[in-house]
């Protein structure tokens, strides 16, 4: 069979179309349907954080980390005051701990749903969108039971948290659980195991693991690979040491290692994994403990800096602080998890079908307010 | 009801005054305008239902409305009658770089496509509005209107979108136009006519009597022709000329207001089309499905649109489920599984026929 060609055209996605998750620019060369070369332009959510980030205290960096990564602004709260309070050598008590690690794993649940759901939306399947956004939003009643806000917490604080737990909190949580729980499996028939998304999804955008690993790939879509990386084990920070929980892999169940399916199936596993971590925590939870214990009066750190990652339900997601002994980072610079995973599009998504990339897009889960910041 | 009716009728009162060509134009204007108002409300209800069932599907109210003013009335009932009017209140843009005549040309042509197969569909027993003696095959041909349209929405929008939908739509309709075709002609081997009246007349006599049971075939026939009917639709999962996610919203990318009001009114209206093909010509049509029981020509119309219903209801609810296939993977469908399916079917039928209803 000979290969027809045809004439390449210059297309442009977005900044305002339905499958770029935010204002990202994807400019691709198409021949017909098949896409040959893809460059990703983003900034169009840059909003200058790390540099606002010099000109305030180190308390109020915790919005700005809220903003960044706004479907799972626990964990970007997380990774900061951990990588906060080994430069301030503090050390929070017990309650404190476990309510981090409880409202992040929430956390985690809530932006996978969301990850998983718009990856369907993606690929044209509406209603398990719904049916998550749906499930999401009790994990947002809960976090707004605690602290009040809905998206943008602003709940851990450097050396404690914001509030106590309010009373009801552990019931609310379970009951959510208790509901959640068979949802999984609802959620992993429904879309999952259709056979229309499996054909779009199984051995589709392929990411062997070498690729991944060198560009940087971290998180479910480098588990997805195969590849068993998880900071919360092979970095342990927190109080992560205590749970007893699995790091999933993908193991090309629908086709091969590290394509669409295994990075969709990856997060529905970690969602059950979370799940699990939830229900230890809650049953650890020392009853005990001020929250404010720990918190400094005045957040000063001695002068050097400091490197800290911490797995945020996109991946690795670092913070270097860089402190000269006054009360404002001299220097604070994120490591985006997200930028690195759509870097990755193009060594992967080449020479798919249009749908097909934008569907890879959609399997790697990308926040543009974290890419850009 | 036919047209030839009307116009005897009508020349009987007024040929003396005003002669038979005016009369010809009335009594073709009156089915015209009673199909134009059966269409309207049609698509308000269909709209409804869509809103309503795809809220079930999806854990959420829908439409909702208590009290009066500006609410969407009972059940939001006034939904659809609210969008209606917003699409045709809106600013109409047409873009300075688009291929006007064409542009303005796109949603009529596609609307009068849908409208004018309605005119041989069978309500009842007497209600058709010109009982052709080629029904079937004429719905099948002014049905592949649609795919002009189509590429005109899409080539004149001069929007790469809009192009990209207009080529699927091109590719997938002409596509599966022919699977649809084999499989009615399954119909026509049995019923050995291309009359829609008469296809139903072969049908009478309760459920069993229907095409659907003549033979082991046939269903098979029926899920081919229903397949292909929602693909020619550009239903989910085979909207690809349209696809929201991928292609903004595909050949409509460009059209706003009253012209984007068309596109989707023919929508519903090829929807009601196909969905009314197949219940005339595998579920009985307009007989009841019990022999002898409500079967006057009164309920004759109760039954017809009670089945097409059935039928618009499973493809509002295959929407609302399954994901949108890939569009390679739709033409292999198409042509590697459907054509040799709906090819072995004739087939099969025909053999069937020859040894068992000689």
């Amino acid at each position: 069979m000979g290969v027809v060609h045809g004439q390449e055209m210059v297309l442009n996605i977005g900044p305002q179309h339905p499958a770029t998750h935010g204002v990202l620019r994807l400019q691709v060369k198409t021949d017909g349907e098949i896409i040959s070369e893809i460059t990703p332009y983003m900034g169009y959510l840059h909003r200058c954080f790390e540099k606002h980030c010099e000109n305030v205290t180190y308390e109020q960096v915790i919005p700005f980390t809220d903003r960044c990564d706004y479907l799972a602004s626990m964990t970007m709260n997380f990774g900061y005051v951990v990588a906060m309070e080994q430069l301030m050598e503090i050390k929070v008590n017990d309650r404190v701990e476990y309510i981090r690690v409880i409202m992040a794993e929430l956390q985690r649940i809530a932006s996978h749903l969301l990850g998983i759901g718009a990856f369907g939306l993606d690929l044209g399947a509406f209603t398990p969108f719904l049916h998550m956004l749906r499930d999401r939003e009790r994990i947002l009643d809960i976090f707004e039971m605690t602290c009040g806000a809905r998206l943008l917490y602003n709940y851990m604080w450097v050396g404690g948290l914001s509030h106590d737990l309010p009373t009801g909190f552990v019931e609310a949580t379970l009951n959510f659980l208790d509901y959640f729980e068979p949802k999984v499996d609802e959620f992993e028939n429904l879309l999952g195991h259709n056979k229309i998304f499996v054909e779009r999804t199984a051995d589709i955008g392929t990411m062997p693991a070498e690729v991944a690993i060198s560009y940087g790939v971290t998180g479910p879509n480098l588990r997805g690979s195969g590849v068993k990386w998880d900071l919360r084990k092979d970095d342990p920070y927190s109080i992560y040491d205590r749970f007893d929980f699995n790091v999933p892999v993908g193991k090309g169940m629908k086709g091969t290692v590290g394509d669409c399916w295994d990075r969709f199936y990856v997060r529905i596993q970690e969602i059950r994994e979370s799940v699990k971590i939830v229900r230890q925590a809650i049953d650890q939870l020392p009853k005990d403990g001020d929250v404010h214990q720990a918190m400094p009066k005045k957040i000063r750190p001695p002068k050097g800096s400091i490197y800290r990652r911490t797995e945020s339900p996109r991946g690795d997601l670092g913070y270097y602080i860089e402190s000269d002994g006054s009360d404002t980072p001299y220097r604070l610079k994120m490591r985006s998890p997200a930028f690195t995973a759509l870097s990755v599009l193009n060594e992967i998504g080449a020479g798919w079908l249009m749908s097909d990339v934008l569907g890879i897009l959609g399997s790697l889960d990308i926040v543009l307010g974290e890419i850009d910041r | 009801m036919t047209v030839d009716f009307l116009f005897d009728f009508l020349s009987e009162l007024f040929a003396d005054l005003v002669g038979s060509g005016p009369v010809l134009i009335i009594s073709m204007l009156i089915p015209c305008l009673m199909l134009f108002g059966f269409i309207t409300i049609y698509a308000l209800i269909v709209i409804y239902a869509e809103l309503k069932i795809s809220s079930f599907i999806q854990d959420k109210v829908g439409p909702m409305g208590q009290g009066v003013g500006l609410h969407a009335g009972k059940w939001g009932l006034l939904q659809p009658i609210a969008d209606a009017l917003k699409l045709l209140l809106k600013e109409d843009i047409i873009p300075s770089r688009a291929d006007k005549p064409l542009f303005i040309l796109a949603p009529f042509m596609i609307f009068i496509g849908a409208f004018i197969s309605f005119v041989a569909l069978p309500f009842g027993e007497s209600i058709i509005i010109a009982d052709l003696n080629i029904g079937l095959f004429y719905i099948l041909g002014v049905g592949s209107i649609a795919v002009l349209s189509l590429i005109l929405a899409g080539w004149s929008s001069n929007n790469k979108w809009s192009l990209y939908g207009g080529m699927r739509s091109a590719a997938q309709i002409v596509s599966y136009e022919i699977p649809a075709g084999l499989s009615l002609i399954v119909v026509i081997m049995l019923a050995g006519t291309l009359n829609m009246q008469d296809i139903i007349r072969y049908q009478a006599g309760g459920i069993f009597s229907w095409i659907f049971f003549d033979n082991p075939f046939v269903p098979i026939a029926f899920v081919v022709y229903f397949i292909s009917a929602i693909a020619e639709t550009n239903r989910t999962p085979f909207d690809l000329p349209e696809s929201e996610s991928e292609l903004v919203a595909g050949f409509a990318t460009e059209y706003s207001g009253m012209r984007y009001a068309f596109f989707f009114l023919s929508e519903y209206a090829n929807m009601f089309v196909v969905s009314a093909v197949a219940a005339a010509c595998f579920l009985g049509g307009w007989h009841s499905p019990i022999s002898g029981f409500m079967d006057s020509p009164a309920w004759g119309v109760f039954w017809m649109i009670s089945k097409t219903f059935f039928l618009i209801f499973i493809m509002i609810w295959l929407r609302w489920t399954l994901p949108r296939l890939r569009v390679d993977q739709l033409m292999n469908v198409c042509w590697k599984v459907f054509l040799p399916v709906a090819l072995i079917n004739i087939f099969g039928v025909a053999i069937w026929t020859v040894i068992f209803n000689q």
